[in-house]
């Protein structure tokens, strides 16, 4: 986009005259985005800040300031001290168990989703656009509304309280936008290929397994991100469907935060929150533009 | 041959079928029957456990006489309004500045947009430390000499909901920028042209021409935003845990604390029931333009 758009600048079919680097126009545009940098960058800065200062240096200076002496003490105690409750071995339980529920949650969710989206896109049968509507719907449906019934279904299945069952909730959660995102493009292939490998003797699992999969894997990588950031994200069901012991880093990390107990240690808190942010952060910074096409399929209804 | 074909119909596309199993249970049990099982139990007395003893609609009474729930509602729909029209505003102008042709544009976008890869319990807590009284904006300004300034609205009954908001416009304003831009960038260079030649003011063109063009966009965003904004909780719990007092409740937590914390278990389902129903007021009028505009196209 940006190589284009240089090349119409040199062509110069476009914008009346040269460009002036300093004209009014430009401060104002300039200065706009750059304020606005201030405002998004400013959280980010502060955690990172207050996370090195000693509790002294907080409490005589102001949070703006940078460090004047760095100390990586509130990291190590965010990750191996801070206490919840009566368990005082920090975030690390948290990280470990976020881990344990995310590798399965998204690995069973993309591998069902993708099938239902190559089932739809190739296989329609009678009906499977009433069950796909509903899907998209129950998108909307607020959570609040099905978050009980599921306990119960978890308690009979034996589920409840275990990481397994959480990770039931993120696959059958993380289904609707996960199943439109494969559908949409899966329907995008040439229709061709499809046929063809049909003529050649495939079934249902060749087609998938040698074409589609193969031919998909970009839209595999952003079904990954959009499933990781958000598993890792997730609040509510890990409070909801696990027992403290293996509750995911944002509880965890929630309940270090905000206990009523003891002083308040600020820069062990940011600390903590720098770090349950951080693999977000990575991968966002990662994939770049990839990020984007996730969460715009999000968007884009087919 | 007979007996043959008969089953053949069903068992056509077998396979399909077998694969679709998650897929139709999460539709039909988990969409369906929980949402159904959750507002038929919305008309019991069910309080630790869930009993079909049948009150009618006593539980809706008691949730509007319900201080706590009035607060709740009145939060959502100011967080709401004001949301939706800061996200709206902040996001277009963003996008627009950005489709300026500037220089560093991808690393603008990249700050624009990160908080959105950060969970709501991250964005609470950095914006608890940042609006903190004693240490934060508040002291700071007051360290520079003004001593009278202050600010502080996650201690205020008053203002706690606006400070929440300025976390929650901080966490999502980015996607929207992203789905505006994106936008724009649909929009054709004749367009642009086109009203250059006519001498049309630059403000103007956005205002007359580009805005109406981008009319599906805003109503994505529209909805994204509203459907966001029902689901509000972790930010309140991370950010003020509904306080000061109940200033900052907001109904899904009202939910979460009925069901898991007071064994109300009646009073969350009539709760959450509440809550879908003003999402479906949202969603049926939008789904019905966006199936009845497409029929109407092809």
């Amino acid at each position: 986009m940006a190589d284009t758009d240089m090349a119409t600048d040199f062509t110069g079919d476009h914008g009346p005259k040269p460009k002036k680097s300093i004209s009014g126009r430009n401060i104002m545009l300039y200065g706009t985005l750059i304020v606005f940098a201030i405002y998004y960058l400013l959280p980010l800065y502060v955690m990172v800040v207050t996370s090195l200062k000693g509790m002294p240096e907080i409490r005589l200076g102001n949070i703006f300031a940078p460090p004047v002496e760095i100390t990586f003490q509130p990291w190590v105690k965010a990750w191996s001290e801070a206490c919840t409750g009566l368990n005082c071995d920090g975030l690390s339980r948290g990280f470990f168990n976020s881990v344990k529920i995310l590798i399965p949650s998204v690995a069973i969710s993309i591998v069902i989703a993708s099938i239902n989206g190559y089932a739809l896109a190739n296989w329609r049968f009678k009906g499977a656009d009433v069950f796909f509507t509903i899907l998209i719907f129950g998108a909307f449906i607020p959570y609040q509304v099905m978050i009980y019934p599921i306990v119960i279904i978890l308690r009979e299945m034996g589920l409840y309280g275990s990481i397994w069952g959480l990770v039931m909730v993120h696959t059958i959660f993380g289904m609707p936008i996960l199943t439109l995102l494969f559908r949409n493009y899966f329907t995008s292939l040439p229709q061709e290929l499809f046929k063809a490998a049909r003529v050649d003797g495939a079934g249902f699992w060749g087609v998938f397994f040698k074409i589609m999969v193969p031919m998909s894997l970009p839209i595999f990588v952003v079904a990954m991100i959009l499933q990781v950031t958000g598993i890792w994200n997730d609040f509510l069901f890990g409070v909801i469907y696990t027992k403290p012991a293996s509750y995911p880093m944002t509880v965890q990390l929630n309940n270090i935060v905000n206990s009523v107990q003891g002083v308040k240690e600020y820069n062990v808190n940011m600390a903590a929150t720098i770090l349950t942010g951080l693999v977000p952060l990575v991968i966002y910074f990662v994939s770049g533009k990839l990020f984007v096409r996730g969460i715009a399929a999000g968007a884009v209804k087919g | 041959m007979d007996t043959y074909k008969r089953p053949s119909q069903l068992f056509r596309n077998m396979s399909a079928k077998i694969a679709s199993i998650p897929m139709v249970m999460t539709a039909l049990v988990i969409f369906v029957g929980c949402t159904v099982w959750t507002i038929t139990y919305s008309f019991t007395g069910s309080r630790l456990l869930p009993k079909l003893k049948w009150v009618g609609m006593k539980q809706y009474d008691r949730l509007f006489d319900t201080n706590r729930w009035v607060i709740s509602i009145d939060n959502i729909i100011i967080y709401g309004i004001c949301s939706l029209i800061l996200s709206l505003t902040i996001g277009f102008i963003l996008a627009a500045l950005l489709d300026r042709k500037i220089r560093f544009e991808n690393t603008f976008r990249s700050i624009f947009l990160y908080p959105f890869a950060l969970s709501f319990i991250v964005t609470g807590l950095v914006w608890q430390w940042i609006l903190n009284p004693q240490f934060g904006i508040q002291h700071v300004v007051r360290e520079a000499g003004f001593l009278s300034f202050s600010f502080a609205p996650l201690q205020s009954n008053e203002y706690v909901i606006f400070g929440v908001l300025i976390a929650g416009i901080w966490q999502g304003s980015g996607l929207i920028m992203a789905l505006m831009l994106a936008g724009l960038r649909g929009i054709d260079e004749d367009i642009w042209k086109a009203t250059r030649i006519d001498g049309i003011p630059l403000w103007k063109t956005y205002i007359v021409v580009i805005i109406p063009m981008m009319r599906p966009v805003f109503v994505t965003a529209l909805v994204l935003i509203a459907s966001g904004i029902v689901r509000v909780y972790d930010l309140i719990v991370a950010q003020t845990n509904g306080g000061p007092g109940i200033s900052s409740e907001v109904p899904a937590k009202y939910v979460y604390d009925k069901m898991f914390l007071s064994q109300n278990l009646g009073q969350g389902f009539a709760a959450s029931t509440v809550m879908l129903l003003t999402v479906l007021v949202i969603l049926i009028p939008w789904a019905y333009l966006e199936f009845g505009g497409r029929k109407q196209n092809g």
